[in-house]
C-alpha cells in the first residue's frame, strides 16, 4: 500500500510547478494551463485523502473542481479570445489597463 | 505489490517529469501536450487508488474537452515566437515569487512528512464499495449528501456556456 | 367639572393644530379659520366658568386642596418625577378667566383687524398656540410645566412681534424680545435647578410643603434667580427695553401678549411662590423696589412720547411695576386684582389704539391726530372709561386696585413709604400721560392733513363689540373688590386668601407705627381706617391733578409743551431718547457679544474646526496616493499578492 503522503507529495509538487508556472510565463495561455495543473494537483490530493479515509467525499469535491475548471476554462479562453483581437497575443506583461 | 509500487513511482515520476516540461517549453503547443501527459498520468494514479469514476472523469474532462479547448485557443490566438523574445518574464517580482513557492512547498512538505494527519475514517472501506459498486457509490454521493453542490455546478456550467457564448460574438 | 381642566388649554391647542398645520393642505377660508380659533377660546373660557363656578360651591378651606389633575408623567428620571399636571385653586382659575376672557375678546377683534392680512391663518394658528402656552404657563402644577409655558410664550411672542418679517423692524424687535427674555430665563433656570437640588422636587405642593427647610440664604437666592426671569417676562428694570420696540407687531398682538397676559406670568410667578418669597425678606424688598422704580422710570419716558403704542407700551411697564409693587410688599391678593383689572383697560386701550390706526391707514404720531371723537364715538367713550380707569378715577375699577396697592405699599409690615410716594408720583404722571393721549388724539383740530380726515371712520362692529365688553369690565371689574373701608366686601380678596393665607394681624408697618400716635385718641384699628382713607383721597387728588395739567397744556393752551421743551432741552432730550438705555445695553453688551462671537468664528470656527476635517480629508487622499502603486494593473503581481498572503496565513497556523 503506496502510503497517503507520497501521494500528497506528488500533489504538493505538482501545485508548487504550478505556482511557478504562472509566476514564470508570460503568455496568458501558458499560465492557464498552469492553474489547470494546480486545480488537479488538489484533486489528486482530495482524491488519495478519501481512499486513505474511507470515504468518497473527496472524489466528489474533486469533482466538483473538475466541473468549475471546465466552466472556467470557457470563460478564460473565451476572453483570451476577445483580448486577441486588440492585443495579438495575450502577453501578461503589456496589458495593464486595470491600473489603479 | 511491487506492480502497483512500480506503476506508482512510473505515474508519479512522470506527472512531475510532465509538468516541469509543461512550464518550459517555448512552444505552446508543446506545453499543452505535456500537460496532457500530466493529466494522463494523474488518472493512472487515480486508478491505482481505486476511484475509477474520477479517473475517468479526469480523462474526459481534463484531458479531453478543457485540453481540446485549449488547444484550439492556442490556434486561434498563439502569434509566433521568435528566438529573440524571451519566454519568461524574469524581474523581482518573479524571483521573490519563485523564493516564496518554494517556502510554500517546504510548508507544505513539513506538514505532510512530519505531521500527523487527523480525521475520523469513513465507513466506506474497499470491500463495501465493491459490494455496493464504485459508480454506484459516486452516484449515490452525488445525488444524496452532495445534491446541491451538484446542482450549483450545473448552474456554474450554465453560466459557463451562456457567458463564453456571450463573450466570444463578434460585435454587430 | 374639575376633572375637565385639561380642556381648557386643550382647545386652543388644537385650534393651533388644526388652523397651523391643515391650513397648507385645505387653503381653508378665512371664515372657518376664524371660526376655529375664535370657538377655541369660547370653550376654553366656558370650561374656565364651569370650573370657577364648581370652585364656588365649595367651603373655602376646601378649595385650595383639590388634587392635581394629572394628565401623563412627562420626565421620569432618577430621582425627577415631573408631570405634566394641571393644578385647580383660586389663584389659577383666576388666571384662567383672564386669560381666556380676554383673549376671546381679543381674538374675535382680530378677525376684523387682520381680516386684509395675508398672513390671517398663520395669525391665529399663532395666537392660539400663545393662548395654549400661556395657560399651560398659570395652570401647571409643578415648576417645569410652568418653564415650558413660559418659554412657549416667549417663542410666540417672537413669532408674532416678528409677525411681518419680512420688514426689518418687526424682524429686529422680535429677535430683541426673545433674545432679551433669554437671559431673563437663564436666571429662572438657575432658579429651578436650585430649587430641585435643594428640595427635590418640582413640584408645587412638594416645593411649599418643604419649603420650611430652606435657610434664608438659599431661599433669597432662589426667588431672587426667579424674579430675574420675571424683569425679563414682564418688562421690568433692567430687561424691560424689549417691550416699547414690540409694538411692531400687530396691535391685537401688543393687546394679548404684551397687555394682559405674557407679561403678567412674572407677576403671577412671584404670588404663585409667594411662600418661598416669605422667606426671603431681601428678595421681597427688591421686588418691590425694582417695581416702584420701575414703574416711576417707565412713566417718566411716556411723558414726551408721540407714538400711540409706544405711550401704551410705557404705560404698560409702568403699570406691571405697580404689581410688582403689591407683591412685593406681601399684597398678593391686591396685586393680582391689579393685573386682572390692568388686563381689562389696557387690552382695550391697545384694541382702541389699533382702531385709531385702522382708521388712519396706519398713523400712529399723536401729533398728526386730533378731534377724533367726532368721527370715532365708540372708539373715544371706550377709551375715555379706560383712561379714567388707568387713572385711578373712583368708580372705576383701575381706583380700587391701584389704591390697593398703595395703601398695602404704606401700611403692610414690609411696606415703605417711600415705595408709597414713589407710587403716588407715578399714578400722577400716568394719569398726566393718559389724558395727554386722550386730548391730542380725540379732542382740538386734525393735524394729520385733508385726506387722512377725510378716510377716517369707525371700525367695524366685529372690532367695535369686544372694546365695549372691555369697557364695561374695566368699568365694573373693581367692584369684586372694593375694600372695607368703603363699606364694601373685598370678594377678591377674599376668594384668593385661602392660597396666600391671611395675613398676621398683629403686626402694623413701622410706618403705620409712628403715625400711630396721630390717630385721634380711637384705637389703632380706628385710626388706621382714618390713614387708609386720607391716603386714598390723596391719590385721588394726585390723579386729578395730572389731568388737569394735561387738559391745561394740549387743550386750553397747547403754546405751553413747545416753550418747556426749548426751557429745558435737556431734560426733554434724556426723555425722548429713553435715557439711552438702548444705546448703553449695545454698548455694554451687544457689542462685547458680537465682538466675540466673530472671533470664536475666526479663531476657533475657521481655524481649528476647518483645519481638522480638512486634515482628514487630505489624509484619507493621500493614503489613497500612497496605496494606488499597488495596483500595477498585471494579472501576475496580483497572483503574487495572493501567494504572499496564503504563506502569511500559513504563518499564523503553524
Amino acid at each position: 500500500m503506496v502510503p497517503l503522503s507520497l501521494y500528497m507529495l506528488v500533489g504538493a509538487l505538482l501545485f508548487a510547478i504550478g505556482i511557478i508556472g504562472v509566476l514564470i510565463r508570460r503568455d496568458a495561455i501558458v499560465i492557464f494551463m498552469c492553474i489547470e495543473l494546480m486545480l488537479s494537483a488538489v484533486g489528486i490530493t482530495l482524491v488519495a485523502a478519501s481512499r486513505y479515509y474511507h470515504g468518497m467525499d473527496g472524489v466528489v469535491m474533486a469533482f466538483m473542481a473538475m466541473t468549475v475548471a471546465a466552466s472556467e476554462a470557457a470563460i478564460g479562453l473565451a476572453i483570451f479570445v476577445l483580448l486577441h483581437r486588440t492585443y495579438k497575443g495575450v502577453r501578461v506583461d503589456e496589458i495593464n489597463l486595470l491600473k489603479g | 505489490m511491487i506492480l502497483h509500487w512500480l506503476v506508482f513511482l512510473v505515474a508519479a515520476l512522470f506527472s512531475v517529469f510532465s509538468a516541469l516540461m509543461m512550464i518550459t517549453r517555448r512552444n505552446p503547443i508543446h506545453s499543452a501536450l505535456w500537460l496532457i501527459g500530466n493529466f494522463i498520468s494523474v488518472a493512472v494514479l487515480y486508478l491505482l487508488l481505486h476511484r475509477e469514476f474520477i479517473a475517468i472523469a479526469q480523462v474526459l474532462i481534463y484531458a479531453g474537452a478543457i485540453m481540446m479547448l485549449v488547444v484550439f485557443t492556442i490556434m486561434l490566438i498563439s502569434v509566433e515566437e521568435t528566438k529573440k523574445v524571451s519566454l519568461l518574464r524574469f524581474g523581482a517580482g518573479t524571483v521573490i515569487g519563485v523564493v516564496l513557492t518554494v517556502l510554500f512547498l517546504g510548508f507544505l512538505l513539513s506538514g505532510i512528512i512530519g505531521g500527523g494527519v487527523a480525521g475520523v475514517p469513513g465507513e466506506l472501506t474497499p470491500e463495501r464499495i465493491k459490494e455496493v459498486g464504485p459508480f454506484r457509490v459516486v452516484g449515490l454521493m452525488l445525488m444524496g449528501e452532495y445534491l446541491l453542490p451538484f446542482e450549483l455546478a450545473s448552474v456554474v456550467l450554465l453560466v459557463g456556456i451562456i457567458g463564453a457564448v456571450i463573450l466570444a460574438k463578434k460585435e454587430r | 367639572m374639575v376633572q375637565y381642566v385639561w380642556l381648557i388649554p386643550f382647545f386652543p391647542a388644537l385650534g393651533f393644530l388644526i388652523n397651523g398645520l391643515l391650513s397648507r393642505w385645505l387653503n381653508l377660508r378665512k371664515g372657518f379659520v376664524a371660526w376655529v380659533a375664535c370657538s377655541a377660546l369660547g370653550l376654553s373660557f366656558l370650561v374656565s366658568l364651569l370650573v370657577f363656578f364648581d370652585l364656588l360651591g365649595l367651603p373655602p378651606e376646601a378649595r385650595v386642596s383639590i388634587s392635581d389633575k394629572v394628565l401623563f408623567d412627562w420626565i421620569v428620571s432618577g430621582d425627577l418625577r415631573v408631570t405634566f399636571g394641571y393644578k385647580v385653586d383660586p389663584l389659577s382659575v383666576v388666571m384662567a378667566l383672564v386669560v381666556t376672557g380676554v383673549s376671546f375678546l381679543i381674538h374675535v377683534y382680530s378677525v376684523g383687524y387682520m381680516h386684509d392680512d395675508p398672513g390671517f391663518t398663520r395669525y391665529f394658528a399663532y395666537l392660539n398656540l400663545f393662548v395654549f402656552m400661556m395657560l399651560n404657563l398659570v395652570l401647571a402644577n409643578n415648576f417645569l410645566l410652568m418653564f415650558l409655558g413660559w418659554e412657549g410664550v416667549g417663542l410666540c411672542s417672537y413669532l408674532l412681534i416678528g409677525f411681518w418679517f419680512d420688514r426689518d423692524p418687526p424682524a429686529n424687535a422680535g429677535l430683541k424680545a426673545f433674545v432679551v427674555n433669554r437671559v431673563g430665563d437663564f436666571g429662572f433656570l438657575i432658579g429651578l435647578f436650585l430649587i430641585y437640588t435643594l428640595l427635590g422636587s418640582l413640584n408645587f405642593d412638594e416645593v411649599f410643603s418643604k419649603a420650611d427647610n430652606l435657610t434664608t440664604a438659599q431661599a433669597t437666592l432662589i426667588t431672587l434667580m426667579l424674579f430675574i426671569g420675571a424683569t425679563g417676562k414682564s418688562a421690568q428694570l433692567p430687561l424691560y427695553v424689549w417691550l416699547p420696540d414690540a409694538m411692531e407687531g400687530p396691535t391685537p398682538v401688543s393687546s394679548l401678549i404684551h397687555a394682559a397676559t405674557m407679561v403678567t406670568a412674572g407677576v403671577y410667578m412671584v404670588a404663585r411662590c409667594h411662600v418661598l418669597y416669605e422667606l426671603a425678606p431681601l428678595s421681597m424688598a427688591v421686588v418691590a423696589t425694582v417695581g416702584a422704580l420701575t414703574a416711576i422710570f417707565a412713566a417718566s419716558m411716556a411723558l414726551v412720547q408721540v407714538d400711540f403704542k409706544r405711550i401704551l407700551a410705557y404705560s404698560t411697564i409702568s403699570q406691571l411695576g405697580y404689581m410688582f409693587l403689591g407683591v412685593g410688599v406681601g399684597a398678593y391678593s391686591a396685586g393680582i386684582f391689579h393685573l386682572m383689572t390692568h388686563a381689562f383697560f389696557k387690552a382695550l386701550l391697545f384694541l382702541a389704539a389699533g382702531s385709531v390706526m385702522h382708521a388712519l391707514s396706519g398713523e400712529l404720531d399723536i401729533r398728526k391726530m386730533g378731534g377724533l371723537r367726532e368721527k370715532m364715538p365708540v372708539t373715544f367713550w371706550t377709551f375715555l372709561l379706560a383712561a379714567l380707569a388707568i387713572a385711578g378715577i373712583p368708580g372705576f375699577s383701575g381706583f380700587f386696585s391701584k389704591d390697593e396697592i398703595l395703601w398695602n405699599a404704606f401700611s403692610s409690615p414690609k411696606g415703605h413709604w417711600v415705595l408709597w410716594l414713589i407710587g403716588l408720583i407715578t399714578a400722577s404722571m400716568t394719569a398726566f400721560y393718559m389724558f395727554r393721549l386722550c386730548f391730542m388724539a380725540f379732542f382740538g383740530s386734525f393735524r394729520g392733513g385733508h385726506e387722512l380726515w377725510h378716510h377716517a371712520h369707525e371700525s367695524p362692529r366685529i372690532m367695535t363689540v369686544p372694546m365695549v365688553v372691555l369697557a364695561v369690565l374695566s368699568v365694573i371689574g373693581g367692584y369684586v373688590g372694593i375694600p372695607h373701608v368703603l363699606g364694601g366686601h373685598n370678594y377678591f380678596h377674599e376668594f384668593l386668601e385661602p392660597v396666600f393665607g391671611q395675613a398676621p394681624k398683629g403686626e402694623v408697618s413701622h410706618t403705620l407705627a409712628k403715625l400711630a400716635w396721630a390717630a385721634e385718641g380711637e384705637g389703632p384699628i380706628q385710626g388706621e381706617a382714618a390713614l387708609e382713607l386720607l391716603l386714598m383721597a390723596v391719590s385721588v387728588a394726585a390723579a386729578l391733578l395730572g389731568i388737569f395739567i394735561a387738559w391745561n397744556l394740549y387743550l386750553k393752551r397747547p403754546e405751553v409743551p413747545e416753550r418747556l421743551k426749548e426751557r429745558y432741552p435737556n431734560a426733554y432730550k434724556v426723555l425722548w431718547n429713553k435715557y439711552y438705555v438702548d444705546e448703553i445695553y449695545g454698548a455694554l453688551f451687544v457689542k462685547g457679544t458680537q465682538r466675540f462671537g466673530t472671533m470664536l468664528w475666526h479663531e476657533f470656527d475657521e481655524a481649528v474646526v476647518d483645519r481638522t476635517v480638512n486634515l482628514i480629508a487630505w489624509l484619507m487622499k493621500a493614503m489613497g496616493t500612497l496605496l494606488r502603486p499597488v495596483q500595477t494593473g498585471f494579472v501576475r503581481d496580483y497572483l503574487l499578492g495572493i501567494l504572499i498572503g496564503t504563506i502569511i496565513v500559513m504563518l499564523f497556523l503553524l
